[in-house]
C-alpha cells in the first residue's frame, strides 16, 4: 500500500481488501512484539544453522562471516532457537537490557 | 416462444433456475428440505444437460469453502443448504461476504436443533443475520424462481460485488408444486450478463485474498463492507425494476397488500404472508380496515421503506418465525421497532413468536393473531413478545 499506515482510509482499500501487491507481509514488521531477543556466542556456534531450520518466522540467516543470526524487524523473540540450539551458543536476553 | 408455464415442484424449479443462470461450479452438500434442489442440480449436470463442475463435499463447511474458491477465479457459482448446514458454513460465510464474492445461496429455511427438527422456521436465518450476505425472501414458487435469476445479476453487479442468499420456506416452499413461469434461455442470457470479477485469483497476475489485517486498517475494511452492502440496495430496486420490464413480474422490498387506509397492519416473511393474505381478506369483508405488509428484503434492511409503509397505521403486528432467547424475542420485530423508535407519528408495535419448527399457522390463525394483537394494543400492556398458538 503507497500510503502509511494511519493514513489509509476505506475508501483507498480494493475490493474485499484484496492485496494487489504479493509479498506484501515483509512490510510488516512483527519485531515489535519482542520482549526477549537471541544474542549469540560466536565461540560456541558451529554454524550448524540448526536454529534457522526451528525458526518459526523463518528469519535467521547467515551473516558475512558465516554466522547464523535473527533480523531483528521479524523476530518475535519466541526462544525455540535458543532451545534447540546444540552448543547453547544462544541466550534470550530480556529487551529492556 | 413465450414463457411456459408448468406444474413443478418449487425446488426443482430453482434447480432450473440455476441451469438456466448457466452457473459453471455448483458445491454443496445435501440437507433437508434443501435436498431436491441440489439432488436435481446434480442430475442436470450428469445428464449433460448443464455444463457445469458439480462439486460433491463432505460437510457444508466444505461447501462453502469451495464456493468461495470458484467465485474468486471468476466461475459463477451456486450452492444451497438449510437448518444445520446453514450453521454449519457460519464462519465461511463472513469470508464470502469480506472477500466480496458474488456466489448465489438458496436456502430452505429449517429450525435448528434440539429437540430435532427438519421443518420449516427462520432460526437458521437469523443466526446468519450479520454474515454481510444481501438476503432475499421469496414468498412462494414464482418469486423463488425469480430471486434467484435476480440473486445473480445483482451479486455480480460491478456496483455490488456481494453474495446474496435467497429464503424459502422449508417444505412449505421446497416441497409444493406449483405453476411456474420458466423463461427462454435466451431471455435469460439477455437479462444476465457475463460474470467478471475484476480482480480474480490468476497465476499470471497474482493477488492475496483474504489477507490479515492489523487493528490500523479492519476498521476501514469493516467500513467499506458496511457503504457497499447499504448502497446495494439501489441496485437490487434497479434490478427488480429491470427484471419486471424482462418479463413482467415486479418486486419490491416492502409490499403491500391491502394497506390503503389500514389502521391494522400484519407484518410476515416468506411463505406465510401467502396465507396470511387470506386472513387479510376474510377481515376486510368483515369491514376491518386491515391490511398486509411482506418484507422481501432482510439485507440491507429497507429503512425508509418500511417506515413510510407503516407511518399511517395505528398498529403494527409482527410476526417472527425465530426467537431470541432471553431477548426482545422476535429479530424481525425488534429491528423494526428499532427502525421506528425515532420517528414522530409510528403506530404501536406487537410482537408475536410462531410458526416454529414447522408449526403452520391457517387463515384463521392469522385472524386470531390480528385479533390478539388489537387486543393488546388496546389494553396498553404490550410486552416485548407473545408466543402464538403454545399451549399453556
Amino acid at each position: 500500500m503507497a500510503k502509511p499506515e494511519g493514513e489509509i482510509t476505506w475508501k483507498d482499500l480494493e475490493i474485499g481488501s484484496i492485496v494487489t501487491d504479493p509479498g506484501s507481509a515483509s512490510q510488516y514488521q512483527t519485531g515489535g512484539w519482542r520482549t526477549q531477543r537471541p544474542v549469540y556466542d560466536t565461540d560456541k556456534c558451529i554454524k550448524c544453522g540448526l536454529c534457522a531450520i526451528f525458526c518459526p518466522d523463518g528469519c535467521i540467516g547467515q551473516n558475512a562471516e558465516g554466522y547464523f543470526e535473527a533480523d531483528l524487524f521479524y523476530c518475535k523473540g519466541c526462544g525455540i532457537c535458543a532451545r534447540e540450539c546444540w552448543t547453547q551458543a544462544i541466550t534470550m536476553v530480556e529487551e529492556e537490557e | 416462444m413465450t414463457e411456459q408455464k408448468i406444474g413443478i415442484e418449487v425446488s426443482r424449479a430453482l434447480a432450473i433456475a440455476v441451469k438456466l443462470a448457466n452457473v459453471d461450479v455448483v458445491s454443496a452438500y445435501p440437507i433437508t428440505p434443501q435436498t431436491h434442489i441440489v439432488e436435481h442440480l446434480a442430475e442436470l449436470v450428469a445428464n449433460g444437460e448443464l455444463d457445469a463442475e458439480y462439486i460433491p463435499v463432505e460437510s457444508e463447511h466444505s461447501a462453502m469453502s469451495a464456493c468461495l474458491g470458484s467465485s474468486a477465479v471468476g466461475a459463477r457459482t451456486f450452492t444451497a443448504t438449510a437448518g444445520q448446514g446453514l450453521e454449519l458454513m457460519h464462519e465461511v460465510l463472513y469470508v464470502a461476504s469480506s472477500m466480496r464474492l458474488p456466489l448465489v445461496m438458496a436456502v430452505a429455511n429449517r429450525a435448528l436443533s434440539a429437540p430435532l427438527s427438519i421443518w420449516g422456521d427462520h432460526s437458521d436465518v437469523m443466526a446468519v443475520r450479520d454474515t454481510g450476505w444481501i438476503q432475499i425472501f421469496a414468498a412462494n414458487g414464482q418469486e423463488t424462481f425469480d430471486s434467484v435469476l435476480c440473486a445473480f445479476r445483482i451479486a455480480e453487479d460491478q456496483r455490488v460485488f456481494l453474495p446474496v442468499m435467497v429464503h424459502l420456506d422449508g417444505f412449505h416452499l421446497t416441497h409444493m408444486v406449483e405453476p411456474i413461469c420458466i423463461p427462454e434461455q435466451s431471455k435469460v442470457d439477455k437479462f444476465l450478463p457475463p460474470y467478471q470479477y475484476p480482480l480474480p485469483l490468476d497465476p499470471d497476475k497474482p493477488v492475496t485474498m483474504g489477507a490479515f489485517a492489523p487493528p490500523y486498517v479492519y476498521t476501514e475494511a469493516k467500513k467499506a463492507q458496511q457503504v457497499n452492502l447499504t448502497a446495494a440496495k439501489e441496485v437490487i430496486l434497479q434490478c427488480w425494476r429491470e427484471f419486471g420490464s424482462f418479463f413482467g413480474r415486479y418486486y419490491s422490498s416492502v409490499e403491500g397488500y391491502h394497506c390503503e387506509k389500514a389502521k391494522v397492519l400484519l407484518l410476515v416473511m416468506g411463505s406465510f404472508s401467502e396465507t396470511a393474505m387470506s386472513a387479510i381478506d376474510t377481515l376486510r369483508g368483515e369491514g376491518k380496515e386491515v391490511g398486509l405488509i411482506k418484507l422481501r428484503l432482510w439485507r440491507p434492511f429497507p429503512f425508509d421503506e418500511i417506515r413510510r409503509a407503516v407511518r399511517d397505521a395505528e398498529v403494527l403486528i409482527i410476526l417472527d418465525r425465530a426467537i431470541s432467547f432471553g431477548g426482545p424475542g422476535g429479530p424481525v420485530c425488534s429491528e423494526i421497532r428499532a427502525a421506528l423508535c425515532n420517528e414522530d407519528k409510528k403506530p404501536k408495535v406487537i410482537g408475536f413468536v410462531g410458526g416454529l419448527g414447522g408449526r403452520d399457522i391457517s387463515p384463521d390463525g392469522f385472524k386470531e393473531m390480528i385479533n390478539r394483537g388489537i387486543e393488546i394494543s388496546q389494553t396498553g400492556s404490550e410486552q416485548e413478545f407473545e408466543m402464538f398458538g403454545v399451549r399453556e
